[in-house]
C-alpha cells in the first residue's frame, strides 16, 4: 500500500482518522451525511470532491429550492422554441431558419476582487467554454459591471484591471464585446460585480450535451494541462496528506491564456463537425471532480478514471489537487472506441494536448485510481446532483417599511428652466449615466464582421445568417437600487428594461439568462430578498411569455458586513428576422417627429433624480407594467418591421431627459422638445417628465411621411402615444442644441462635454475623444489607468 | 551609477502563458533539451550615489508593492549589481 495515498482501502481502516472538513467549507452535518452515503469515512480525494461540490457555487443548496420556479412557472409558449433548458451548461434556443442559439451569463465577481485582470479574463473564458460545450460557435460577449465608489482608490486598481482582462481575453478569442453595463455604487466597494455573459451559434444537428453514455466509451482529457491554479483550500487535504514540510498554500486564482482558448475552440468544433464526440463538458469550478461526476450523473452512471493519466503541468500535485485544480481551457469528452483515433487525429491537428482518462461503465460508480490504488467510490450522483438542499430562514428585513415609507417625493421639484438645466448636466454627467467609451473602447466590437449594434445602442446586435440576415439582439439590465427597494419588484423592473432595450432594436425578446448577485445566504433577510427577487423574476417572465434558459446564483456578496444591494443582472435575447431592419438608439437626421410611447407618473423613488441630486435612496420603485411591455414590444416590432421608425431608445436611468440626451449624442442630431401635452394628459410637473423613471415608456423617431401610418399602428393598438418633439441638426455650422420649450436650451458640444467628461476625469484618457475635451479642464487623476497586470 | 535589480517571476504553481508559447516554439525547432520555459521580469532601478540600507530596503518594499503583483507574482531577488559587472561588456 502506497503510503502517500489516502486510498479506500486506509479510510476503511481508519475510520477515526480526523479530517480538515470544516476548512474545507463543510458543515458537521454535511460531513456526517458524506460518511453516511459512503458507509465510511471518505478518503481525502473524495473529501475534496465533496467540499467542492457541496459548495454553494457548484450545489445551489440555499437557492435551488427557488430556482424551481423557472422550471414550473412555464407556459407550452414559452417552452415551444426552447431546445435545452435549464440545468444544461446552457439553454438552447431554436431561432428558425435551421439555427439555433445558446446563450449564458456567469458571475466572476470575488476573483475579479482578488486579482481584476486575470479574474475577469478568466470570467470570459469560462463562460465561453460552457457555450462551446454545447457544440456552439461562440459569437460574441457581453459583461454587466459594477464596482465601488467612482473616486475610491481601490476602484481605480479594480475597475481598470477589471476591463483590461476582459478586453486582452476576449479580444485575444476575436470575439466582439456588444455591450453590457457599467454601475457604480460605494455598496460593491469591496465587492465588484463581474458577470460575464456569451453567446454562441449552431445548426440544429450540431446541439451537444453533457453526459457520458455507453458503456466502454472512453473519458478524454483535453486542452491545457492540469496545474495549482485555484487550488487554495485543497492545500489544506494537501498539508494533511504530508504531514511533514508539506507545500505552501496554493494560490486561489487561475491564469488565463486566450490563445490556448481559441485553438480549443476551433478544435472542439471540428471534433463536432467530424460526430467524434458523444458528450462533453468544459471544466469550470472543481474542474475534474464536476467533470466526471457531472459527466457521469447524467449519463449511465458509472466511470472509471485513473487520475495517473491527467497531464500535469507540476509533476508534485497531490491526487486531491488534481481533483479541485481550476486550471484553464480544458475540456472533457466522452469518445466512442472506434472514434478515438480520429479523434485523436483532431487535437493532435490543433496541437491540443490530449489524455485517455478512463472509461465509461454500468457499475454506477464513479472510481478514481490514483498510484495503483483506489482513491475514490461513489455514486456519482450523490456528488453532483443529490447535494444538500436548504430551505434557509427567511426574514422580512426590520428597516423595509421605514425604507419603503421615505419617499423622494419630500424633495422639492423645481420647475424653473435653469434648475432643471442644471439638474440635467449633473446627472448626465454622474458616474452611472456618464459616458462609458472609456470601458467599451478597449474592447474590439466589430471583430467577426457580423456585429449590427453595440455600445451605446441599448442592445447588441449579432448576425447569424449571413444571407438572410437572421440576427439576434442582447441586453443586460439590473438596478440594484430598485432591488433593495423591493426585491420582487427590482427583479421583475430589470426583466422589463432588458426586454424593452431588445425590443426597441426591432428584435422580438424570446428568451432569458440571469445572474442573480446577493449577500449571504445565511443571512435571513438576504434570503428574503433572494426568495422575492426568483419569484419577481419567475412570474414576470411567465407573464412576457418568456423563459429562462440558465444562469448562475452568486451568494456572499457583501463588503465589511454589509451585504450589496440585490442584483438581480437579468440578460435578455431577443430575434430579428434581418438585421438591416435593425432599429438604431440616435437620431439621424433632421426633421424626425418625436413620439413618447407609455405614460408617464411621478415615480422617482430610487430614480437617477434621487441619488444624483439628493443622495437619496427610500421609497417604492416604478410599477413594473409588464403586459404593457408586451404589447410595447409587439407594436415596436410590427413598426421596425414596416420601416416606419428612424430610431427608437428605451427609457430608464434618468428618465426622458437622459434618453433624449442619449439619442442626441449618438450622431450629432439635436431637437426641440415641448412637454405641455404630456403635462396635460399625464398630471405631472416638468421635473417628473424629464426625470421620472417609469416603465414601459420608448422615445422614437419617425420620418414625416410615416407619421400616419405609425399613429394609426399607435391608435390600433391602443397604445398611448404624445408627440413630443422634432429632430433638428441645427444651422449650418452652429452645431446642433438640444432645446425644451420654455425651459432651457443646451449645445450638443456641452451635453457631450458632461457626459464625457467623468469616467476620463477619474481613469484616464480615451482614445479619440482629446479634441472634444480641450479647455474643458479635464486632467488624468494620479493613480488612474491602468494598475493591475 | 549603482543599480539595483529586481527579479519578480510568475508564481510556480500559476500558468504562464507566454512560457508556455517559448517552450512549445522550442519543442518545434528541435531544441527537445529544454523541457519547461517560464518569463519573468527584471526591473533595473538606477540610483544616485551610493546605496543605502534605507535605499536597499524601500527598493524592497517597492518591488513587493508595485513593481510585482503579490497575487500572481513572486520577487525572487533584489540585488545591487555589481560596478564590474556593468563595466565588463565587451569592448
Amino acid at each position: 500500500m502506497n503510503a502517500l495515498v489516502d486510498s479506500v482501502a486506509t479510510a476503511e481502516a481508519t475510520p477515526e482518522k480526523e479530517q480538515p472538513y470544516a476548512a474545507l467549507g463543510l458543515k458537521a452535518d454535511e460531513y456526517q451525511s458524506i460518511r453516511d452515503i459512503l458507509g465510511r469515512r471518505p478518503t481525502s480525494g473524495e473529501l475534496a470532491m465533496y467540499s467542492v461540490m457541496w459548495s454553494e457555487h457548484c450545489s445551489y443548496k440555499s437557492s435551488k429550492v427557488w430556482l424551481r420556479q423557472f422550471g414550473e412557472k412555464v407556459s407550452p409558449e414559452m417552452t415551444k422554441n426552447l431546445m435545452v433548458g435549464m440545468g444544461e451548461n446552457a439553454g438552447v434556443v431554436d431561432i428558425g431558419e435551421g439555427w439555433a442559439v445558446t446563450f449564458k451569463i456567469e458571475s466572476h465577481n470575488h476573483p475579479s476582487y482578488i486579482e481584476p485582470f486575470q479574474g475577469a479574463a478568466t470570467g470570459v473564458g469560462g463562460i465561453v467554454r460552457d457555450i462551446i460545450s454545447m457544440g456552439a460557435r461562440p459569437v460574441a460577449v457581453m459583461d454587466a459591471l459594477r464596482f465601488g465608489a467612482i473616486d475610491h482608490p481601490d476602484t481605480a486598481r479594480v475597475l481598470p484591471g477589471v476591463v483590461s482582462g476582459i478586453s486582452f481575453y476576449a479580444n485575444c478569442l476575436g470575439l466582439p464585446n456588444i455591450g453590457g453595463e457599467t454601475w457604480f455604487d460605494p455598496i460593491y466597494q469591496a465587492n465588484p460585480l463581474v458577470n460575464a455573459l456569451a453567446v454562441g451559434v449552431l445548426r440544429h444537428e450540431d446541439l451537444h450535451l453533457a453526459n457520458a453514455k455507453g458503456a466502454g466509451n472512453k473519458v478524454v482529457l483535453f486542452g491545457a494541462r492540469t496545474g495549482g491554479d485555484g487550488i487554495g483550500g485543497a492545500s489544506i487535504l494537501a498539508s494533511d496528506t504530508f504531514s511533514a514540510g508539506g507545500p505552501t498554500k496554493r494560490p486561489a486564482v487561475q491564469v488565463g491564456d486566450p490563445f490556448a482558448e481559441k485553438v480549443l475552440i476551433e478544435c472542439c468544433l471540428e471534433l463536432f463537425a467530424g460526430d467524434l464526440v458523444k458528450g462533453i463538458q468544459d471544466l469550470g469550478a472543481a474542474g475534474i471532480s464536476c467533470a466526471t461526476s457531472e459527466l457521469a450523473s447524467n449519463g449511465d452512471g458509472g466511470m472509471q478514471v485513473s487520475l495517473d493519466e491527467v497531464l500535469l503541468r507540476d509533476p508534485t500535485l497531490t491526487a486531491e489537487e488534481i481533483l479541485m485544480s481550476e486550471s484553464q481551457e480544458r475540456m472533457m469528452a466522452i469518445v466512442e472506441p472506434d472514434k478515438l483515433e480520429g479523434f485523436l487525429a483532431v487535437t493532435r491537428k490543433w496541437d491540443v494536448e490530449t489524455s485517455v482518462l478512463g472509461e465509461v461503465t454500468e457499475t454506477g460508480r464513479l472510481i478514481i485510481t490514483w498510484h495503483g490504488e483506489t482513491i475514490v467510490d461513489v455514486d456519482p450522483r450523490t456528488v453532483a446532483v443529490d447535494g444538500p438542499v436548504y430551505n434557509r430562514p427567511l426574514s422580512y428585513p426590520t428597516w423595509m417599511d421605514a425604507l419603503n415609507a421615505d419617499s423622494a417625493e419630500k424633495f422639492l421639484r423645481p420647475s424653473d428652466g435653469a434648475t432643471l438645466r442644471e439638474q440635467l448636466l449633473t446627472l448626465i454627467g454622474s458616474a452611472n449615466l456618464a459616458d462609458k467609451s472609456w470601458v467599451t473602447s478597449q474592447y474590439d466590437r466589430y471583430v467577426m464582421g457580423n456585429t449590427a449594434l453595440s455600445y451605446p445602442d441599448d442592445a447588441g446586435m449579432i448576425r447569424v445568417d449571413e444571407e438572410s440576415g437572421l440576427g439576434v439582439a442582447l441586453a443586460t439590465d439590473a438596478n440594484g437600487r430598485y432591488a433593495y427597494l423591493d426585491p420582487y419588484v427590482g427583479a421583475q423592473l430589470a426583466l422589463a428594461e432588458a426586454y424593452r432595450n431588445v425590443a426597441v432594436t426591432g428584435a422580438t425578446p424570446v428568451a432569458v439568462s440571469d445572474c442573480l448577485n446577493f449577500g449571504s445566504p445565511e443571512n435571513p433577510e438576504v434570503m428574503w430578498q433572494f426568495s422575492r427577487a426568483v419569484e419577481g423574476l419567475a412570474d414576470g417572465c411567465l407573464e412576457l411569455g418568456i423563459p429562462v434558459t440558465g444562469g448562475n446564483v452568486s451568494f456572499y456578496n457583501q463588503t465589511g458586513d454589509v451585504p450589496i444591494h440585490p442584483t438581480p443582472v437579468v440578460a435578455v435575447m431577443g430575434v430579428i428576422d434581418d438585421v438591416g431592419r435593425r432599429v438604431p438608439s440616435g437620431w439621424q437626421d433632421s426633421g424626425d417627429n418625436l413620439y413618447l410611447l407609455g405614460s408617464t407618473h411621478l415615480e422617482l423613488d430610487g430614480s437617477a433624480w434621487a441619488g444624483v441630486i439628493h443622495g437619496h435612496l427610500g421609497g417604492k420603485p416604478p410599477k413594473p407594467h409588464l403586459t404593457r411591455e408586451h404589447d410595447l414590444a409587439e407594436l415596436l416590432s410590427a413598426a421596425a418591421h414596416e420601416g416606419l421608425l428612424n430610431a427608437a431608445h428605451d427609457l430608464s436611468d434618468g428618465g426622458l431627459a437622459t434618453a433624449v440626451v442619449d439619442a442626441s449624442l449618438r450622431f450629432g442630431i439635436g431637437a426641440r422638445i415641448w412637454l405641455d401635452e404630456l403635462l396635460e394628459r399625464d398630471q405631472i410637473d416638468p421635473l417628473t417628465a424629464l426625470f421620472s423613471e417609469s416603465g414601459a415608456r420608448v422615445i422614437v423617431a419617425v420620418p414625416r411621411e410615416e407619421d400616419v401610418k405609425f399613429l394609426r399602428l399607435c391608435e390600433g393598438r391602443n397604445y398611448p402615444v404624445a408627440r413630443i418633439g422634432v429632430t433638428d441638426r441645427g444651422a449650418d455650422g452652429a452645431g446642433a442644441d438640444l432645446e425644451v420649450q420654455d425651459l432651457f436650451t443646451i449645445s450638443l458640444k456641452e451635453l457631450r462635454t458632461a457626459s464625457r467628461a467623468t469616467m476620463v476625469e477619474h481613469f484616464g484618457a480615451v482614445v479619440g475623444y482629446a479634441a472634444d475635451l480641450s479647455g474643458s479642464g479635464i486632467h488624468r487623476a494620479p493613480g488612474g489607468g491602468r494598475i493591475s497586470e | 551609477m549603482p543599480t539595483i535589480v529586481v527579479e519578480v517571476m510568475p508564481k510556480s504553481e500559476l500558468l504562464d502563458p507566454a512560457g508556455k508559447a517559448v517552450t512549445g516554439a522550442l519543442t518545434r525547432l528541435g531544441k527537445s533539451e529544454f523541457s519547461a520555459v517560464r518569463i519573468g521580469k527584471r526591473f533595473e532601478l538606477t540610483v544616485d550615489g551610493a546605496v543605502t540600507e534605507a535605499i536597499l530596503a524601500e527598493a524592497q518594499q517597492l518591488a513587493d508593492d508595485m513593481l510585482s503583483n503579490s497575487v500572481i507574482e513572486d520577487v525572487v531577488r533584489v540585488y545591487v549589481l555589481e560596478k564590474t559587472v556593468l563595466e565588463s561588456a565587451p569592448a
